[in-house]
């Protein structure tokens, strides 16, 4: 395949293999050990990993590209739910449509948002965005209660018309499945005190996580990628070399919405609901805080910025006092009430402030994110190998 | 019948008026100086060529079209380039991509939605980009940073983005501006060069009466808005006009109050 150089193919197959492979990787230790809290590996939080991935990559062909920082994706993610769980409601519950219908909803519900706030650019356009994804907000959560069920969010009912689906005589509602393949099947594997587990739903994640990592590639290594990383370092000599700079940002924006749609489609398709939550302006901040965190303008930043953060949000957020406590009760009793103290600020629901601290210090020392820090490592590695190597010739030379 | 017609064009901001019923004939295939004191609207000229302002009243036309009222791309489209007074390049992108850039314009258009080629497998862009850096003799910096390059280097390289679209019209204001003496030297020969080639009509504002003079076929002196003499060099150096204008620069501004 001669449609991305070598470099690239690596680099997919580095994450395809890493995909397939999650669920050893993100379970080292034993299901019965104290570190156990530490796996990953459990269907859900893998899902999410994927689907956040998605999101991630496509928002960065937006940020990472041409510079726009739209604070109003997650208005496209939730767009993208609803529209799933429709097709839930009223096809049928195979995921294919729905996928379809959240990345069709997406894509024209970017076109009208990016038509609008891209006539406007630096934090003109943030602001503008970020309007647009809270009155998103305030519309699904209330005006637009016949669409989206309001604060209870909506749901799929056995009274659902379904009109492809056999009739549910189980009287159970019915789960995601593609083409019968149910979504939340999960083979588990014992392997000693390990218990590895395999879900249909996350390897479909993965499947289309990859999918859009390909393209992803593509888009950068194109001509189209050029000119919208042309767009981030100069208009003025774009315009002036004959190039109308607005069709180019408005179809990144879209391909970008798209990819948001496609996030939230699998997110219902996981697990059948949408609510308005999803649309909130901190969700939004969450996807510009991956991507920053990753490494903007990179390929492989914003999918390792979203795995960080989702990682970090599930693990922490489930240290409660009572696992401090266990921790530290070795301690002399004083001590260990002063120190669970402590750190009861940065776990559980101050998890946060963890976050926050972690995303400070990320900005502060690696302006460029995680893979700036992997690139400095392997610079690093680099020259202290070739000091070796320069090390042992001096040697022989001198032994001669 | 020149390819560049300018006629009876004013412009004024607020209450100065900066130019004056300027009127302009570029041939085709000369190289065409505009020279004149600071301040005397060069530059606002310049700027109602490429779209960048609209005159109040006048015409621009260009090659049988209307230059007024069409966006700065779209003014390219039809063959012009503009190199600016401080270079106007991706400075965050390599040498290399800024040449092909223009490249991709001139073949693609203002927009296509070609996100699944690969720029590498442009072989006839590659060609052409790496021709033109032959050309301005950047190729071996081709993989540096636009940005880390000298204030001459950028200067030329802004020159290779221009001309790989094979303007007919090439717009320059003041080429050599900051350039070090062999700098412009060279610059000087690679225009003479290119104009003998590719026979690219040229307008081109410059302080620098020696790059004027060797370079310019036709020479339009502009002073406070109008164009006061319009000839060939020879001519230019002792006219009295000229000299007077020059002059005026010099003295106190009394005399210019009496326009």
């Amino acid at each position: 395949m001669n449609t991305i150089s070598k470099a690239d193919m690596k680099t997919l197959f580095f994450v395809a293999i890493i995909a397939l492979l999650a669920p050893f990787i993100l379970n080292p230790f034993p299901t019965d050990s104290g570190l156990a809290q530490f796996n990953a590996g459990y269907p859900d939080l893998m899902q999410r990993f994927a689907i956040y991935g998605i999101l991630a990559i496509g928002f960065n062909i937006l940020f990472g590209l041409t510079g726009y920082l739209s604070f109003g994706h997650a208005a496209f993610l939730g767009v993208g739910s609803y529209s799933a769980v429709w097709m839930f409601k009223l096809l049928s519950m195979n995921i294919i449509p729905a996928l379809i219908l959240s990345v069709i909803v997406a894509g024209l519900f970017s076109l009208l948002i990016g038509f609008i706030s891209l006539r406007r650019s630096g934090i003109y356009f943030s602001i503008l965005t970020l309007a647009f994804a809270q009155m998103s907000f305030a519309l699904a959560y209330s005006v637009l209660t016949p669409l989206t069920n309001g604060e209870t969010g909506l749901q799929i009912t056995l009274n659902d018309p379904r009109i492809l689906a056999a009739e549910n005589v189980s009287g159970n509602l019915p789960v995601t499945t593609l083409f019968g393949l149910e979504m939340r099947d999960t083979w588990a594997m014992q392997v000693g005190a390990w218990d590895f587990q395999f879900n249909i739903g996350y390897y479909i994640c993965a499947i289309f996580l990859l999918l859009a990592f390909y393209l992803s590639i593509r888009i950068f290594r194109s001509p189209f990628g050029m000119m919208l990383r042309a767009v981030k370092t100069n208009q003025n000599r774009l315009n002036y070399t004959g190039i109308n700079t607005r069709p180019y940002t408005l179809a990144a924006f879209v391909i970008s919405g798209m990819y948001a749609g496609l996030a939230g489609g699998l997110m219902a398709s996981m697990d059948p609901l949408a609510g308005a939550e999803r649309m909130q302006w901190t969700a939004s901040g969450e996807i510009v805080l991956m991507t920053i965190l990753g490494g903007t303008g990179t390929l492989l930043g914003p999918v390792m910025g979203a795995g960080f953060i989702k990682y970090f949000e599930n693990i922490f957020s489930k240290i409660n006092d009572t696992v401090l406590h266990g921790w530290f009760s070795w301690m002399p009793d004083g001590l260990e009430n002063i120190i669970v103290w402590v750190l009861h600020l940065f776990t559980g629901k101050g998890w946060h402030l963890t976050l926050g601290i972690m995303f400070m210090l990320i900005v502060i020392f690696l302006p460029g994110g995680l893979m700036e820090g992997m690139s400095r490592i392997g610079n690093w590695w680099k020259r202290r190998k070739g000091d070796d190597d320069a090390e042992s010739k001096s040697t022989t030379t001198a032994a001669e | 019948m020149g390819i560049l017609e300018v006629q009876n064009v004013n412009k004024s901001f607020g209450g100065l008026k900066a130019l004056h019923n300027v009127n302009l004939d570029i041939e085709e295939g000369k190289i065409h100086a505009i020279i004149g004191p600071n301040g005397a609207g060069k530059s606002t000229l310049l700027n109602c060529f490429v779209g960048k302002l609209t005159p109040d009243t006048g015409t621009v036309m260009f090659d049988g079209h209307s230059l007024l009222g069409i966006k700065p791309y779209e003014i390219n489209q039809l063959g012009v380039s503009r190199v600016f007074q401080t270079p106007e390049i991706f400075s965050e992108l390599s040498v290399w991509e800024n040449t092909l850039i223009p490249c991709f314009a001139k073949r693609d258009g203002s927009f296509t939605l070609n996100a699944l080629s690969r720029v590498s497998d442009n072989k006839d862009m590659a060609e052409k980009a790496e021709k033109m850096l032959v050309d301005v003799d950047l190729i071996n910096k081709k993989d540096m940073l636009a940005s880390s390059m000298s204030r001459g280097d950028k200067r030329r390289l802004e020159m290779a983005m221009c001309l790989s679209q094979n303007p007919k019209l090439l717009l320059l204001d003041e080429p050599t501006a900051g350039m070090a003496r062999a700098d412009t030297e060279s610059t000087i020969e690679l225009l003479k060069s290119i104009q003998k080639k590719l026979k690219i009509t040229m307008a081109i504002i410059e302080h620098d009466m020696g790059v004027v003079f060797s370079l310019a076929q036709k020479i339009s002196v502009l002073a406070q808005g109008t164009v006061i003499v319009e000839d060939i060099p020879e001519n230019i150096k002792g006219h009295p006009k000229v000299k007077e204008a020059y002059l005026g620069e010099a003295q106190v501004e009394g005399n210019m109050r009496d326009d």
